[in-house]
């Protein structure tokens, strides 16, 4: 039955311009970011996904456009998840914001937010949550070098 | 009057030094005050429990304020988000006070190397004894308490000192 649900989605979503594959179980949707809030819309009132796993990254620092936003979904009547994933560019790395749609987006996209500096249109609330508030740049980004430390305390001679 | 009570001049002083006396005290009766923040922290419990009881070298009595105890164990890795917090834990302590680094993540940043991971609390604070490992033994634990006690006892204490 969780084959059928996704094969549905699968046509459904290949009809609107996204590429849709199946890759380990789950279907994994490449869509443009302007498709981003109409996708997960029809993802939760018209197939049922209603828990918010994950929004992550992806830095290709040698890639145009150079990040991938990825999103996970999982439906708990069918027990099926699937993987949203669309690109940005370096110099404009923001999407909107899923906020509306899933209230436990807010703080999933405040982490993205920080570690590697995507911007989320319409969340008005993208402090730091892991990290302190002074941290330069956005350490999970290939470009953060590794042995840079920003410490809060002096060190002792 | 208890016979004990009557007195006939047989042990009635001992003399020794001052340094050696006081310092035996206190050797004795470490009061620790556990930070502890990650992976290590299963170690600790084992060798603070009745398998290898720390209570044996009088340091087994943990005190959760920094004001009532005189080792601090660094028990995990520090970020450096969590140390002003610990260099506000170490300040608190009154003197004379100690400072363990246990496990490579306190001692050195162990295998984390980025932009989170001091890289050992010696950045921030003094160090007296260093336990490696990833995890310690309990076996090392207890060895680095005994090299503690060692130093407390070999060391000279102050009644009034220029930092009282």
């Amino acid at each position: 039955m969780s084959a059928d649900l996704l094969e549905r989605l699968r046509a459904r979503l290949v009809d609107e311009g996204r590429e849709a594959a199946f890759a380990h179980g789950l279907l994994a949707v490449q869509i443009p970011r302007e498709a981003l809030l109409d996708t997960a819309k029809l993802l939760k009132e018209g197939f049922g996904f209603d828990l918010f796993l994950d929004v992550t990254a992806v830095d290709w620092p040698d890639r145009d456009p150079r990040f991938d936003v990825v999103y996970h979904f999982y439906s708990t009547r069918d027990h099926v998840r699937v993987r949203l994933k669309t690109a940005v560019t370096g110099t404009d790395p923001v999407v909107d914001t899923l906020v509306p749609l899933f209230g436990a987006a807010a703080y999933m996209e405040r982490e993205c937010h920080e570690m590697l500096g995507i911007g989320f249109r319409g969340n008005d609330d993208l402090r730091p949550i892991l990290l302190y508030e002074g941290f330069e740049g956005h350490p999970l980004r290939k470009d953060y070098p590794k042995e840079r430390e920003q410490p809060l305390v002096r060190y002792r001679e | 009057m208890n016979a004990g009570d009557q007195k006939d001049g047989a042990f009635e002083y001992l003399t020794t030094r001052k340094d050696e006396l006081v310092g035996w005290a206190r050797k004795f009766s470490l009061f620790p005050y556990p930070f502890v923040t990650a992976c290590c922290a299963m170690e600790f419990m084992s060798v603070s429990s009745t398998m290898y009881d720390t209570d044996r070298f009088g340091a087994a009595l943990p005190r959760f304020s920094p004001r009532q105890s005189d080792l601090l164990m660094v028990v995990g890795t520090i970020t450096h988000k969590q140390a002003p917090v610990l260099r506000r834990v170490y300040e608190q302590m009154c003197e004379p006070k100690w400072v363990m680094a246990f496990g490579v993540c306190a001692t050195s940043g162990g295998f984390y190397q980025n932009y989170a991971a001091l890289q050992g609390i010696d950045k921030i604070i003094p160090v007296d004894v260093y336990i490696p490992g990833c995890p310690p033994r309990p076996e090392s634990v207890i060895d680095g308490i005994m090299q503690l006690q060692e130093k407390i006892a070999g060391s000279s204490h102050p009644i009034v000192s220029d930092r009282f």
